[in-house]
């Protein structure tokens, strides 16, 4: 805002500052009754004449103050076509905004009585996913919580973004706290256009080009390859993430210029996406590699780890060093492993993989190097190894064959790679059930990966399965916390029908007691998470 | 038959987040016995951990809450969650019926109480009022007359010499309380952190107070009224209550809840459907425990006002309630406001009526919030003001409601800019900006 005149205030801050005792008062000035009135003040005390003079300065300028001009004006966001959130979801949604980060967010905890609830932030992003797959619009009020939720956790970034639509976009344009949004990829059911690609912000490419692969692979291919040697090397990553969708032997010729690619990261992800591409090049590069390292001779395998890492394998993605620190020669032959097709095994040795599997692994040569149970230590690298190519390729029979039936015994059964990740590649139902019957077998002690593994929320059979863990968990004395992990997870992913049999567990502990908290706070969850997705269909 | 509160009215009442949240829980119908209304109370029994059930009443009109379970917060969790489940219809909460006992004798109590409020009360002694009144305003002239040299003696020396200062303004402070002058009191203490630029406006203002009071007796009526209130005399709310009031139908302009450790401030701003009068209306809580006064920001209640004597006649005590709070016609939901040239005249026209007014409550019409070299302005495409006195997370709820098209803002209008309180969107909602 500005104001009429400042000489004279200037003169009388001046004064003030230093002193009447050393400077003079300034003469009255101004124009019409502001002069009257300055020349009416008793001056017998310079410093009371100063207070009044500047008392008349300061209601003068109050009094007069006119607005700055305006400057020109800003686009506004674009409109939001979406249909509003119900009334009732927008509540919950603003709970559960508000109750993130802070624990049970009980306030004083003074009482809470039955069915305290669990950790809000838990529920958040299947409130998140839920109200995207509706496509809601939400309440413009609640969008800067929204993408302040999203800031502190990355995992609710790609929800909340699509969530907070156009309105999300245009808010983030004015505060870097937000840039983020820019950066994530959102499907949107507008159409992108070519000028998108050259034009848009990074978002709206990723999304133009995981469009268009969708629709037309070879064109977001050209599309891509048109651009690509002008893009920064962390969007030439994501953008080559895109690809993974709908990957075809027609993206051969460019990954493998990418092979080339002046980054680290790129020629990685290149290297991985040809590892995956049926009768790639690379891939029948790693197979002739696995031939030498792998051969079958009187019914056994027998390992001749690689002695060098050359300029090819590194071209194709082997990193010289080993991350991890391990041996140098085991790094390299589980990488070679990895890498190679499946199929190249049992074409190879005209074995299925259950036989493959069976046969027993020894070193070729022996070398006491790896060990004084070399075998062994082999044997584990290359189911290791054929692991971690089930996952990469997403091969369901080998997933299935090395993560073998739910071990039966209690004890430490191992499997081969991480049984998580196998577990991922399974179906969602034979998931939940390989899962189900490993926890009747081993209760929750190791399941707390596997469960994450899982598909949300829990089948009925898993969840009962878990419930029933619970209990017997409860039954044998041990403390919930050391089951926090679980219970956690169990907020957000046990199905509501499990609701009633956790009530019915609540009301059988024995009352007061840790596990009583932890059951009526679990059945207490299910029942708001049953309401919140129940609000979210509410039309009404 | 009375209308029952929208879920919104019934979670305004409520002391924080986490009691909003409980009520929730306790809004259907499950751990609820015994429930009904009769149209000015409800009452119900409600289930909780022990074996005795809470019981729980709340009295409508004031709103009033009385319940047995040991929440400290205020009102608890079942007085909130019983608001919610009769909200929802006559179908949880039937309609008439008598209450039971233990309410009954809660209610009656309050009856009784109130009136005895209303009976007008006998002055004890009219003599030993005035000798003390003329006490009082002799020790406050005496404050005022030393605080004015203490001004004039930082000025003579130099402000910007403040630091070598002999007495700290602490310690002024502290006289201006034994003067029995509140209001010079915290003025001092506001000189203590200054910045250099609003220093001498501050002392100049604080001597002009001290000066007005040394010969309020000369100034007129009004003027001499709002001396008083800015020194720190108060007026009673009965005695202003029996004074003339003010009726009419008052639309909820905003609110604004501001908490230290010792107190939860609540302001109300109205304004009068018909006159068109501002008001404020301040109303107090202990920590953790909301204000009682509440009504929700933009709905209108019939009802007599009682304002301050004062040039600007602002502050106000709520008196006799017409009915009960209502959402506004469709054709008032929005206020109608003024530019921002508008705006600050209108600011310069009570700054000239009480010179130590630092913001009016005002409403800007059709003004977008745009981020500016030097903060957030409100602009009207004419002018812009400086957005003031604001957090971050209001500033971007403000900025989210508007999304970059003109919208209609309330708030308070002064020499440092406009601080946004509620904001009509294009939906036509009351939002609050701060929360």
């Amino acid at each position: 805002m500005t104001s009429v005149q400042t000489d004279l205030w200037e003169e009388l801050r001046t004064t003030a500052l230093l002193g009447t005792d050393r400077r003079p008062l300034p003469p009255a000035s101004g124009t019409g009754a502001l002069a009257a009135a300055a020349g009416a003040v008793d001056r017998g005390d310079p410093a009371a004449a100063l207070l009044e003079l500047a008392a008349l300065a300061t209601v003068r300028r109050r009094a007069g103050l006119l607005p700055v001009p305006a400057g020109p004006p800003q686009p506004a966001a674009p409109p939001d076509q979406r249909r509003a959130l119900p009334d009732a979801a927008a509540r919950r949604l603003a709970v559960l905004l508000s109750g993130r980060g802070s624990g049970t967010g009980s306030g004083t905890g003074s009482g809470t009585g039955v069915g305290a609830l669990a950790n809000l932030a838990e529920l958040l992003p299947q409130w998140l996913a839920g109200a995207r797959e509706l496509d809601y619009r939400p309440p413009a009020a609640l969008v800067p919580a929204l993408l302040d939720a999203a800031r502190a956790r990355s995992e609710l970034r790609g929800d909340a973004v699509a969530l907070a639509g156009p309105l999300g976009r245009w808010l983030a344009e004015h505060n870097p706290d937000w840039s983020y949004v820019r950066r994530t990829a959102v499907e949107s059911r507008a159409a992108g256009s070519e000028q998108t690609w050259h034009e848009g912000l990074f978002a709206e490419r990723v999304t133009h080009l995981t469009r268009l692969r969708r629709s037309d692979p070879p064109a977001a291919l050209e599309l891509l390859r048109g651009t690509w040697s002008t893009e920064r090397a962390e969007d030439r990553l994501l953008f080559l993430d895109a690809l993974q969708e709908g990957l075809s032997e027609a993206d051969e010729p460019f990954l493998e210029a990418a092979l080339g690619d002046r980054s680290k990261n790129v020629r990685t992800t290149a290297a991985e996406l040809l590892s995956t591409l049926p009768g790639s090049a690379l891939g029948a590069r790693m197979a002739e590699r696995a031939r030498a390292l792998v051969q079958v001779a009187d019914g056994r395998l027998l390992v001749s780890p690689p002695t060098a890492c050359d300029s090819a394998m590194q071209r194709d993605g082997i990193a010289p060093k080993s991350p991890t620190g391990r041996g140098e020669r085991a790094w390299w032959f589980g990488e070679v492993v990895a890498a190679t097709p499946l199929a190249a095994w049992t074409t190879g040795f005209d074995l299925t993989h259950d036989q493959l599997l069976a046969l027993p692994v020894s070193a070729d040569d022996g070398d006491p190097a790896d060990g004084e149970d070399g075998s062994d230590s082999w044997r584990d690298d290359l189911r290791e190894a054929w692991a971690r190519a089930a996952v990469r390729q997403q091969d369901a029979r080998w997933a299935r064959a090395l993560l073998g039936p739910a071990p039966r015994r209690a004890g430490s059964v191992r499997t081969a790679g991480s049984p998580a990740k196998l577990l991922a590649v399974l179906p969602p139902a034979e998931r939940a059930a390989w899962t189900s019957s490993f926890l009747q077998t081993h209760g929750l002690g190791d399941a707390f990966q596997l469960l994450g593994a899982c598909a949300t929320p829990w089948t009925p059979p898993l969840s009962t399965a878990v419930v029933a863990a619970l209990e017997r968990a409860a039954a044998s004395g041990a403390y919930p916390w050391s089951h926090s992990g679980v219970l956690g997870m169990t907020e957000r992913s046990l199905s509501p029908a499990t609701a009633p049999a956790v009530e019915a567990l609540a009301a059988d502990a024995s009352p007061d007691s840790a596990w009583a908290e932890t059951f009526g706070r679990l059945a207490g969850t299910l029942r708001f998470r049953a309401a919140m997705l129940a609000e979210l269909n509410d039309n009404g | 038959m009375e209308e029952r509160w929208s879920t919104e009215h019934v979670l305004s009442l409520s002391p924080d987040a986490a009691s909003s949240k409980a009520a929730g829980k306790l809004s259907g119908p499950g751990p609820w016995s015994g429930v009904g209304c009769n149209g000015t109370a409800l009452w119900g029994a409600c289930k909780g951990s022990g074996s005795t059930p809470y019981r729980t009443v709340v009295e409508l009109a004031t709103p009033a809450y009385q319940c047995s379970c040991p929440s400290r917060k205020f009102p608890c969790k079942h007085a909130l969650g019983l608001l919610l489940l009769w909200s929802v219809g006559a179908q949880a909460v039937p309609n008439g019926g008598e209450p039971p006992e233990w309410a009954g004798a809660w209610l009656a109590d309050r009856q009784d109480r109130a009136e005895q409020k209303r009976a007008p009360r006998a002055e004890a002694d009219p003599a030993a009022a005035r000798r003390r009144a003329e006490r009082r305003s002799a020790r406050v002239a005496a404050g005022a007359q030393e605080l004015r040299l203490r001004l004039a003696d930082r000025v003579r020396h130099g402000l910007a010499d403040q630091s070598t200062a002999a007495s700290p303004w602490e310690e002024v402070a502290a006289r201006m309380v034994d003067a029995q002058a509140p209001g010079l009191a915290s003025r001092v203490r506001e000189l203590e952190d200054l910045d250099e630029e609003s220093l001498l406006s501050r002392y100049a203002l604080l001597h002009l107070l001290a000066a007005a009071y040394e010969r309020v007796g000369e100034l007129p009526e009004p003027l001499a009224a709002t001396v008083r209130s800015r020194i720190g005399f108060s007026t009673d709310s009965a005695e202003l209550l029996a004074g003339p009031t003010v009726r009419d139908r008052w639309l909820v302009l905003g609110r604004q809840d501001v908490a230290d450790e010792r107190l939860t401030t609540r302001r109300l701003w109205l304004r009068g459907a018909k006159t068109g009068h501002p008001a404020l209306l301040l109303a107090f809580g202990r920590p953790g425990q909301a204000p009682e006064l509440a009504i929700p920001t933009g709905q209108l209640l019939e009802a007599e006002l009682a304002f301050q004597p004062n040039a600007r006649p602002l502050r106000a005590v709520l008196g006799t309630r017409h009915g009960g709070p209502e959402a506004p016609p469709e054709a008032e939901a929005v206020p109608p406001g003024v530019s921002t040239v508008r705006a600050l005249a209108g600011y310069g026209e009570a700054v000239a009526d009480d010179p130590w007014l630092d913001s009016w409550p005002t409403v800007l019409t059709g003004v977008v919030p745009v981020p500016g070299p030097g903060g957030w302005q409100l602009t009207d495409g004419q002018g812009a003001l400086p957005v003031h006195g604001t957090p971050q997370s209001a500033l971007w709820r403000l900025a989210a409601i508007s999304a970059g098209r003109p919208v209609t803002v309330f708030g308070e209008c002064g020499h440092r800019g406009f601080a946004p309180v509620t904001v009509w969107g294009e939906n036509g909602r009351a939002t609050g900006v701060s929360g």
